[in-house]
């Protein structure tokens, strides 16, 4: 499958007949997507997932090498600052997530960015400060395991959103298993995820029936925890990085993958679709 | 003075007591408990002013002389389920023993197992809800994640009516600010027997009239 980079002599909004040659494509899509094409042989090498969460603690034997780990917070004037990390993890939370990654895809990078932490006002902004940042980093694949009820964020969520999808990283997003209207989970550009009980981690459903696009492994998971240690847990926020595992494994055999091109090979090779 | 005060104000003469509030609080957690055969369960609400949890309210296992104590809001688990708006639930964790160290502060009481919900009313999150020790050898299922989250969802409109009766008994116990009048009125109306009462509205609708005829 050929990637074809955008070309700037060409207009955003319109195709002349003599530019219809330069964005040609080589379609190599197989006759039948399977699992095997999709991440057969794959390591996750090469792709770059950001863990949007509570830090990553460093050494961790199940979460290995952290490539990279900053914290984000909103300084005087509304500016986003970045600063490097080196508090690991404050709830074990992101080490969890970073976990269950990594169980997927041995080789991806992971890298950390902390937006908790700074306590509960503010907390929006330095998650659109982060998430801002993840996007413009261009990591491929960002695992967000947490969501907003605020109104007044939705609106700049729904558009970082839109900029990830078209600069082709990929939004994986707990979706809410309670009666209130959160986001970024529910905006069609993101990849939203639910639990089903199943222990298989490769086990996953698409869901016919949005908001909610994708079911994955979500109760009772064994995950990493600090200390080095494990436990056991259940909720949407480890099933969310059971798809993103996922997308780094897709991600690593087929870079060329845009994030809805990405969402059909997950719907084709979701269990209940059984294309394989 | 505002609408808004002024609605604290009516408000504030008729709600229930302080007390009143506290013991609605403690049943959601009795009930908390009953419902996942719990060993505890607690409330920690959100003080929007200081960015803490304050411990409001235990059932089961734990010291009820920590209700009150306050720590910053995205501390440990309840921290990061406010914050993230997300539910979690967690076994074993009693390995991990930053986490024991932080429970027995927050708690008095260091469990094994832990549900916790945050409790969201409308845009806001209000405080979370934890679930402590359900029953050994008893696998969560989304059954009891979807209980908790409906649960929730009625523990969080409690809150939010609590908060508005303290907003308004604010209103009510500072006697220098011209809602108090109106607090007082409400008050001293609701009060009053069924025939006094009838007078009394008597009285107050003939006021309202002269008052929007100025």
């Amino acid at each position: 499958m050929a990637h074809v980079e955008a070309r700037e002599d060409l207009p955003a909004w319109s195709l002349p007949a003599e530019a219809v040659e330069g964005i040609s494509l080589s379609v190599d899509w197989p006759e039948r997507v399977d699992r095997e094409w999709a991440w057969g042989g794959s390591t996750g090498a090469d792709v770059s997932v950001c863990i949007l969460d509570s830090g990553i603690e460093r050494g961790h034997p199940l979460v290995g090498n952290v490539e990279r780990a900053v914290a984000v917070s909103v300084g005087e004037g509304g500016t986003t600052v970045v600063e490097e990390d080196a508090e690991g993890d404050l709830c074990g939370h992101g080490t969890a997530c970073a976990g269950i990654v990594r169980s997927f895809a041995p080789e991806c990078a992971l890298v950390s960015t902390r937006v908790l932490g700074a306590g509960y006002t503010g907390s929006g902004s330095v998650l659109l400060a982060g998430l801002r940042w993840a996007v413009e980093q261009g990591f491929r694949v960002v695992n967000m395991s947490l969501s907003t009820t605020k109104h007044e964020f939705a609106a700049l969520l729904h558009e970082l959103a839109d900029s990830a999808y078209f600069r082709r990283t990929v939004i994986v997003a707990s979706a809410h298993n309670m009666p209130v209207e959160s986001f970024p989970w529910r905006f069609s550009s993101v990849i939203s995820v639910g639990s089903h009980e199943s222990p298989d981690p490769f086990e996953f459903f698409y869901n016919p029936s949005p908001p909610v696009e994708f079911f994955a492994r979500g109760v009772d998971v064994e995950i990493a925890w600090l200390g080095g240690g494990t436990i056991r847990a259940s909720g949407n926020s480890f099933a969310t990085p059971h798809l993103a595992g996922l997308c780094a494994l897709i991600l690593g055999k087929h870079p060329e993958l845009t994030p809805f091109q990405l969402k059909s090979v997950l719907h084709l090779t979701a269990t209940n679709v059984v294309c394989q | 003075m505002t609408e808004d005060s002024l609605h604290a104000a009516v408000a504030a003469g008729v709600l229930g007591s302080e007390d009143a509030h506290h013991a609605l609080l403690q049943s959601i957690t009795d009930v908390a408990r009953a419902i996942f055969r719990a060993r505890a369960s607690s409330i920690f609400l959100l003080d929007e002013e200081t960015d803490e949890l304050v411990f409001e309210a235990i059932s089961g296992e734990g010291s009820d002389s920590l209700v009150g104590m306050r720590f910053p809001s995205s501390t440990g688990i309840a921290g990061w389920v406010l914050v993230t708006r997300q539910p979690l639930v967690l076994d074993d964790v009693g390995a991990d023993t930053r986490f024991a160290r932080d429970f027995a502060e927050q708690t008095g009481y260091v469990p094994n197992g832990l549900m916790a919900v945050p409790l969201l009313h409308g845009e806001r999150a209000l405080g979370v809800l934890e679930v402590l020790d359900r029953p050994e050898r008893s696998q969560f299922t989304l059954a009891e994640s979807d209980l908790l989250g409906l649960f929730s969802n009625q523990a969080a409109i409690a809150l939010d009516l609590l908060q508005s009766a303290r907003r308004a008994r604010a209103v009510l116990e500072d006697g220098t600010r011209n809602e108090a009048v109106v607090a007082r009125l409400a008050a001293t109306l609701s009060e009053l027997e069924p025939n006094e009462q009838e007078a009394g509205l008597r009285l107050l609708g003939a006021m309202e009239e002269i008052l929007r005829k100025r």
